[in-house]
């Protein structure tokens, strides 16, 4: 006979509301961790979507995404002589604000040169980008489709092809245009300035610069080898695809993670008051029954068993309900939410030790009823 | 355990005395008190509130510690200026069977699983606990409502179900707080014929705290408490 069982289904409707009110608590912690994870999927999908061995980037910076970088556009011809380069690319990122439906959508624009590496691989709609100018390919979460128009700069762009995954690591949507599209939108001054800057007598800006030249190797020959061979121009600095990945996942998004973890501690701390009070409340409202089966001879681990078991299947549910509210609309949420299979266990065996640490104070309560109790009218 | 012969009393309280608080504060609820209860037997304990009849009824059910005297129960010295027992929980399960005022059912359990709760306790496989709950059920004429949660009972039918689950270890003890107080005069004359019934066909001693003057021509002895002192050795009635 399992008394924790009974007394549940006895008051069901009052366990349910609790349990619901719980995996909402859960759910944000669970999303916490798939966020975390989703960082990372993130700045690895746009590393994995250029597909580059070597990263060459300015001098003395960690560029394009943790820091500054410029260097001029030329570089990638250098870059593509050495030996073992198969092919190389340069690249620009530029981020850019637009109104779309009167909404305000931010963007990242990748600059590449159609045929070389920097691109997007694989379209879902759509065509490669065929003209020199004013064509884009925007990732599927930017919502743009095929044939729309956008103004960029002092120009319209047409979407012309769709491509899906792509995302910065704020989570922002990538747009790919042509490098000389994307350089006259980075570097292009507005009319206004460039006749204020003729006026003074200064000398055109130089605008064929780029953010970065990415390369693909042999893949005989080992990256840290060619980056060697290319770290010996002064004004250029190179990470190699793993070094660029590291950067990522660890310098760049690390305060992001820690911030991460840290509401998560807190929600799991949050979450463990809340548990201990529901648990302590639901004992406080079965003193009496408790004192009875006390007085009827159950022995303490009876009593201890009834709290423990209510406290563990009201973690198991919430966090159940929880975990699956998430996994069925993490798709509507803003960031991308990954939930990894030994994240949810570690988080799940993480809930079932609060729960058990939490019904101390119920367990508690109930061991110091006297079973007198029943006996007062 | 020592086993209880014709000749010794079921309950055997010799000197027993309980004080709450000390100093100023200092309340004698029990003062030597000695009583002794055979074999079928139905005593009542009388008296005005604060005389001290809940505090002996919950010594000899062992809820309570008293400071002095001596107890045996079932043939077993229970105390002796201590409690002689370390499992207390146990003993009352296996010599004590108790009736409450209000009848103190599991809310959250039918009839049948309220008595059935005494044998899951008590080691005994489901099967053969329920069976048994619905004997007992049966024979208090409350069988009809075994599947019955509490809230659907009468007031008569879980004071009932509430015997039934105070008999259902065949305790020799039965040990009732006003097990009348919620009931009109005919059901009280019910239950106390059941109490008789249980005391001459199980050879239990059964002693029942109340106030109840439509049922006092129905104990055996009446014992009459004031300031926590027996007036007498129990009248015969």
């Amino acid at each position: 006979m399992n008394l924790a069982w009974r007394d549940i289904r006895h008051k069901l409707g009052r366990f349910v509301l609790t349990c619901l009110g719980l995996s909402l608590l859960l759910s944000v912690v669970v999303m916490m961790a798939g966020i975390y994870r989703g960082q990372t999927a993130d700045a690895l999908a746009l590393l994995r979507a250029i597909r580059a061995d070597i990263w060459i980037v300015e001098s003395g910076t960690l560029g394009p995404f943790a820091e500054a970088s410029s260097i001029p556009g030329d570089t990638r011809e250098m870059v593509a002589r050495i030996n073992g380069v198969v092919e190389a690319g340069s690249i620009t990122m530029q981020n850019v604000q637009i109104e779309r439906g009167g909404r305000k959508v931010r963007l990242q624009v990748a600059g590449y040169e159609p045929g070389r590496p920097g691109g997007p691989i694989h379209l879902v709609a759509g065509r490669a980008i065929t003209r020199s100018h004013y064509e884009l390919i925007a990732d599927r979460q930017t919502g743009l489709a095929v044939g729309e128009t956008i103004h960029l700069g002092r120009n319209d762009f047409t979407v012309v092809g769709v491509t899906s995954g792509v995302v910065t690591l704020s989570g922002d949507s990538i747009v790919y245009m042509t490098l000389r599209d994307a350089q006259q939108l980075q570097f292009d001054l507005a009319p206004s300035a460039t006749r204020r800057e003729a006026a003074r007598g200064a000398q055109r800006t130089q605008t064929d610069l780029v953010n970065a030249v990415v390369a693909r190797l042999s893949p005989d020959v080992p990256p840290d080898e060619v980056a060697e061979i290319m770290r010996r121009w002064k004004h250029l600095a190179v990470l190699t695809d793993g070094e660029q990945q590291l950067l990522l996942t660890r310098t760049v998004i690390e305060r992001a993670s820690r911030q991460l973890g840290l509401f998560m501690g807190i929600l799991t701390v949050v979450s463990a008051v809340i548990i201990a009070l529901i648990v302590y409340t639901l004992t406080m409202d079965k003193i009496r029954e408790i004192a009875t089966l006390k007085l009827i001879g159950a022995p303490d681990k009876v009593i201890v068993g009834l709290i423990l078991q209510q406290a563990l299947m009201m973690g198991v549910f919430s966090f159940w309900i929880g975990a699956t509210l998430v996994y069925f609309f993490k798709g509507w949420l803003p960031r991308a939410i990954v939930m990894v299979p030994s994240d949810i266990a570690s988080l799940f065996g993480v809930v079932i030790a609060v729960c058990l640490l939490a019904s101390t104070l119920g367990v508690r309560a109930a061991l110091r009823v006297d079973p007198g109790r029943a006996l007062v009218g | 355990m020592a086993a209880n012969t014709p000749s010794q009393p079921l309950v055997e309280v010799k000197g027993l005395s309980k004080h709450f608080g000390e100093g100023e504060s200092r309340v004698d609820a029990l003062r030597k008190v000695t009583i002794s209860v055979g074999a079928g037997e139905v005593v009542g304990l009388l008296g005005p509130s604060g005389s001290g009849k809940s505090t002996l009824l919950n010594a000899i059910g062992s809820i309570i510690e008293p400071n002095e005297g001596w107890m045996r129960l079932d043939g077993e010295v229970v105390y002796d200026n201590r409690w002689l027992r370390r499992d207390l929980r146990r003993m009352r399960l296996e010599k004590i069977g108790f009736i409450f005022q209000t009848h103190n059912l599991l809310p959250f359990l039918d009839a049948t699983d309220n008595v059935a709760v005494v044998f899951h306790l008590a080691g005994v496989a489901r099967e053969e606990a329920v069976e048994r709950s619905e004997q007992l059920l049966d024979y208090l004429q409350v069988g009809h409502r075994k599947h019955a949660m509490p809230s659907q009972l009468s007031g008569g039918e879980a004071q009932r179900v509430a015997i039934a689950r105070a008999l259902a270890n065949r305790p020799r003890i039965i040990l009732a707080d006003e097990p009348t107080a919620a009931l009109d005069s005919t059901r009280a004359g019910i239950v106390m014929d059941l109490l008789r019934k249980l005391a001459v066909e199980q050879r239990a001693a059964v002693i029942a705290v109340t106030h109840d003057d439509k049922i006092f021509n129905r104990f055996d002895r009446i014992f009459h408490l004031r300031d926590g002192r027996l007036d007498d050795e129990g009248d015969q009635l």
